[in-house]
């Protein structure tokens, strides 16, 4: 392949990287020009998204980049995620008296970093995707300087995901030194020829590493801190878009690397899904400030996500990409509602404080509930139908028994739901709600809208399109 | 007629929407606002009443199969299929027939966030006549499962002391029972790769793998109806309801169980069916005789009405297995008899309350010196909750027990006692409630029924003897689509 065809392959990334450096600079000369800097950063995400729905599609680098049906359906929900978080952001800073010109900057790399993951061919762009995006949500997560707990998450978040990144590069090692190279292509020819120990013990590391990144059990003890310190609008951000990200990974790597080893790693992801699945609905029962209790709801949902990827079939893939878009859109609207949500200048975050909210503030307060309904995974919404890919490719695959202890945890996890949900409408509230940003509002109900009733019509076309991406891994 | 099912389905939907736009313009709620409100909700309720009765006129009962049907193709092999037969019609109709009775009953009762409450209401009635119309598996689900949602706030904003217990246990129980179904729902799938009910209904699963699958959907059933010993949500759910969320609850919800059970569990899975008619005849004589000895000791009377609902819907589960003509039309017969006559009960439960705000039966006493209309129709009802001739509810109890007579004779005769308790728990609970001397000095003044509350039990007066004198207008209706179902049923399992 030519420099040029490879270059044509990489058209988002591109886009990514000289629109970030470019706003950079601009941004050390004009640090009050927020307006400019937020529409080009989103300027710059829409054609990055129109580069990968339209762009060519290939292998290049020599197979360390690959541009295909799954890649362009990610990179594209990706990139409306982060576009939809910089105005979130921005305004909450704005408030806050903290004018940074770096934070579209650094929600643009973010978005390049996964851009990488979900293209990833071999496991050095694999590494490369990952610690890119790490870092500019570990700056992401401490921005708020002033604010103790925003360090603290920002600390936490950067030593446990070095920790985390060592033991995916330690992987990565051992499964180039076993195997012999680091593309997934050659990988995986050698792992058909017969895995050796080496293999599966580099594979489990590899695992481990992205199991932490996605906030899976038994890893995910950063993530309730995490969430609770960061501001709101970048746990909106980095609890949607990012694991998207690495769940893509997470797919690509184990099927197109390791499909010969599907019995082998399907039995780890079946325990690190109900581990998931069991924490985050047990644990979230004692939970009373929403961010945290969202984390723990969070860590079910990846436990969901990851059975669909257990399911070892395009199928599960294909369920795995509906539950992560949809899961994406339940979060991002969750937190826009946090972020909207403060009494007196002080941010809403337990669920005492939202008693009565119906009343206050009904256009949020159904919001909150449809989130809440939806990650409980009532039909019709959003959250139902990922569930149903999920459980209907587990059972599918022989998981039957998994799936029902997937489901008999989501009825543990109602009692959460349900207690927000009684608070906000049964209970007397104490009102002074201050008036709610309108960009967070917005994106609030727009994100409730699509969890009901416009996911019914959506569907219709992202059913066939994940489909197509689930099928771009050669699985079964 | 296509569309039209589609059109009493979300015909709620519209009042729905006109009380948010009233809302919207009258930007705070004064009383005349509430009071549109009202009227929106009770005309819509009316339109979709006139709709469905419009339905059952141009309905076929010759046809056994599906009439009225609607396919348009979704997403993943899902179908928005809808239809109904000689079953589900008369459910159709029983809802569309209680939900203005509902709205009629709240207008006084309820006095805070009214328009809230009308439109929880008008949902319910849009997906509760969604269940009985979808014709694909995904669809009766989402229908099913979101009833939950309406009927837990209306516990939880409008109801009783302990709503906040009693709207958990209700959500959390249902919930439990429903997604063991949803397993099963996409097991089924995957195995006849398709969701379409009328198909679901003629394939044959194989007899190890309908076990299984019989369990989860007797497990969302049977919590649902409920049939002992997952009925204990029911008592809590009922006393701490509003009067018309109980009407609701007994007249509505709870015949999506049955239904459920008619419509899945014996067709799909025959084997199975035949295999757990035994253990289903148990809990329900179980039902039959324990909650109605249970019911004769309660001193709340909503939670005595409830008790008997238990132990009514036995008769139903009853019937049901004994899988032929006369028990699965005594079954059905029942659910629609009860469905007028626990409602009604309900309703006579909340003329008291409405004034004296108890249900205590120690309470009440002599109420027939003040109240003679009162004391008039809660004898009507009383008698049709024994099953007495002449009124409905003997009609449903002497099938079912008919029905089950040729299957198991010691079945039949147990649950024959079940109908001496009812009358011993109802009579009584009739005479310490009516009869008797006026001792309490508070109901001194108490008065009798007002326009408004005999024009509430009008219909159902009329109903219950109706259906008790004259049961063939249901059964004309049922017989084709029962007989199909029986004759199927038969069929599979070789008898």
């Amino acid at each position: 392949m030519t420099f040029s065809a490879d270059i044509a392959l990489a058209g988002p990334q591109l886009t990514l990287a000289i629109a970030a450096l470019v706003l950079l600079v601009f941004g050390a000369f004009a640090p009050r020009a927020t307006t400019v800097m937020t529409l080009g950063s989103v300027a710059a995400l829409a054609i990055a998204a129109y580069y990968a729905a339209f762009g060519t599609q290939g292998r290049g680098f020599a197979g360390g980049l690959v541009a295909d049906d799954a890649s362009a359906f990610s990179q594209v929900a990706i990139f409306i995620a982060s576009a939809i978080a910089i105005p979130l952001g921005q305004k909450w800073f704005a408030q806050r008296n903290i004018r940074n010109f770096e934070f579209p900057v650094l929600i643009l790399l973010a978005a390049l970093g996964m851009a990488m993951m979900v293209s990833a061919g071999d496991l050095i762009s694999l590494y490369i995707g990952v610690e890119l995006q790490s870092l500019a949500l570990y700056v992401l997560a401490a921005m708020h300087r002033d604010d103790a707990k925003a360090s603290e998450a920002g600390l936490k978040y950067f030593v446990l995901g070095a920790l985390s990144s060592g033991l995916l590069l330690y992987g990565a090692s051992l499964i180039y030194g076993f195997a012999g190279s680091t593309k997934f292509d050659d990988i995986a020819v050698a792992v058909q020829a017969g895995a050796g120990t080496g293999v599966l013990f580099g594979l489990v590391f590899l695992i481990c590493g992205l199991a932490f990144k996605v906030s899976a059990a038994p890893f995910h003890m950063w993530t309730p801190d995490v969430y609770e310190g960061a501001p709101t609008p970048v746990v909106a951000f980095f609890a949607g878009a990012p694991k998207l990200a690495a769940m893509v990974l997470f797919a690509r790597a184990l099927s197109e690397g390791f499909s010969g080893a599907s019995a082998q790693w399907g039995q780890v992801l079946v325990i690190i899904a109900l581990l998931s699945i069991g924490v985050g609905a047990f644990a979230g029962l004692a939970q009373n400030n929403l961010k945290r209790l969202w984390a723990y709801s969070s860590i079910a949902n990846v436990g969901y996500a990851v059975l669909g990827l257990a399911s070892g079939t395009a199928e599960g893939v294909q369920a795995m990409l509906v539950f992560m878009v949809l899961y994406m859109v339940d979060v991002t609207g969750f937190f826009a509602c946090l972020a909207a949500l403060s009494r007196a200048g002080k941010p809403m975050e337990t669920i005492q404080d939202m008693a009565g909210l119906m009343k206050e503030r009904p256009g949020i307060a159904l919001a909150m509930t449809a989130f809440s309904l939806s990650a409980l995974g009532l039909p019709p919404f959003s959250g139902f139908w990922a569930k149903f890919y999920v459980f209907k490719a587990a059972i599918n695959s022989g998981l039957g028994v998994a799936a029902v202890i997937g489901l008999v945890g989501s009825v543990v996890a109602a009692y959460y739901y349900l207690r927000l949900i009684k608070v906000m409408w049964f209970d007397g509230g104490v009102g002074g709600t201050d008036t709610p940003p309108v960009e967070a509002k917005t994106i609030a109900i727009a994100a409730a809208l699509f969890s009901f009733p416009l996911v019914l019509g959506a569907l219709v076309f992202i059913d066939p399109l994940a489909k197509a991406a689930a099928a771009a891994f050669g699985l079964a | 007629m296509t569309g039209l099912l589609s059109l009493i389905t979300y015909a709620p939907l519209l009042g729905v929407a006109a009380i948010l736009v009233l809302r919207f313009f009258a930007k705070s709620e004064d009383e005349k606002t509430v009071s549109a409100g009202k009227w929106i909700a009770f005309v819509t309720t009316l339109a979709t009443l006139a709709l469905s009765i419009v339905l059952v006129a141009e309905f076929d009962p010759a046809n056994p199969g599906f009439q009225f049907v609607e396919d348009a193709n979704w997403f993943a092999g899902i179908h928005y299929r809808m239809g109904v037969d000689g079953i589900s019609i008369l459910f159709v109709l029983l809802t569309a027939f209680l939900m203005p009775i509902c709205i009629a009953a709240s207008w006084k009762s309820i006095e805070t966030r009214v328009l809230e409450y009308m439109i929880a209401f008008l949902v319910l009635e849009t997906l509760v006549i969604g269940v009985f119309c979808a014709l694909d598996l995904v669809l009766f689900y989402a229908f099913f499962e979101f009833g939950l949602v309406p009927m837990f706030l209306i516990i939880g904003i409008w109801g009783g002391k302990r709503r906040v217990y009693a709207a958990y246990k209700f959500f959390l129980y249902t919930l439990l029972g429903s997604v063991l179904m949803l397993a099963a729902i996409l097991g089924m799938i995957g195995i006849a790769g398709t969701s379409s009910i009328p198909e679901l209904m003629v394939y044959k699963f194989d007899p190890g793998l309908q076990i299984w699958l019989w369990l989860a959907f007797f497990a969302s059933f049977a919590v649902k109806m409920p049939m002992w010993p997952v009925h204990t949500w029911l008592p809590d759910a009922h006393v701490e309801a509003p009067t018309a969320g109980s009407v609701i609850l007994a007249g509505i919800l709870l015949k999506m169980g049955g239904y459920g059970l008619l419509r899945f569990s014996l067709p799909m899975f025959p084997q199975a069916s035949e295999y757990f008619t035994p253990l289903v005849f148990a809990l329900s004589v179980i039902a039959i005789i324990y909650t109605s000895l249970v019911a004769f000791r309660q001193t709340d009377i909503k939670k005595l009405i409830a008790y008997s609902s238990v132990a009514h819907m036995g008769f139903v589960t009853m019937g049901i297995f004994s899988g032929n003509d006369i028990g699965v039309q005594g079954a059905i017969f029942q659910m629609l008899s009860h469905g007028v006559i626990a409602s009604a009960l309900f309703l006579c439960v909340g003329v008291v309350y409405d004034r004296m705000h108890t249900r205590e039966i120690a309470f009440y006493g002599g109420l027939v010196n003040r109240m003679p209309w009162y004391a008039a129709v809660f004898m009507l009802f009383t008698m049709g909750n024994v099953g007495l001739p002449g009124t409905s509810g003997f009609v449903g109890e002497i099938l079912t027990m008919t029905g089950a007579y040729g299957v198991s004779t010691w079945t039949a005769i147990f649950a024959a006692s079940g109908v001496i308790f009812s009358a011993v728990y109802a009579l009584s609970l009739y005479r310490r409630v009516i009869f008797g001397e006026l001792t309490n000095p508070a109901l001194a003044e108490i008065s009798d029924l007002d326009w408004r509350e005999v024009a509430i039990f009008a219909p159902l007066i009329a109903s219950t003897l109706y259906l008790g004198i004259y049961p063939a207008a249901v059964f004309d209706l049922t017989q084709a689509s029962v007989d199909n179902l029986v004759a199927l049923y038969s069929a599979a399992i070789g008898a």
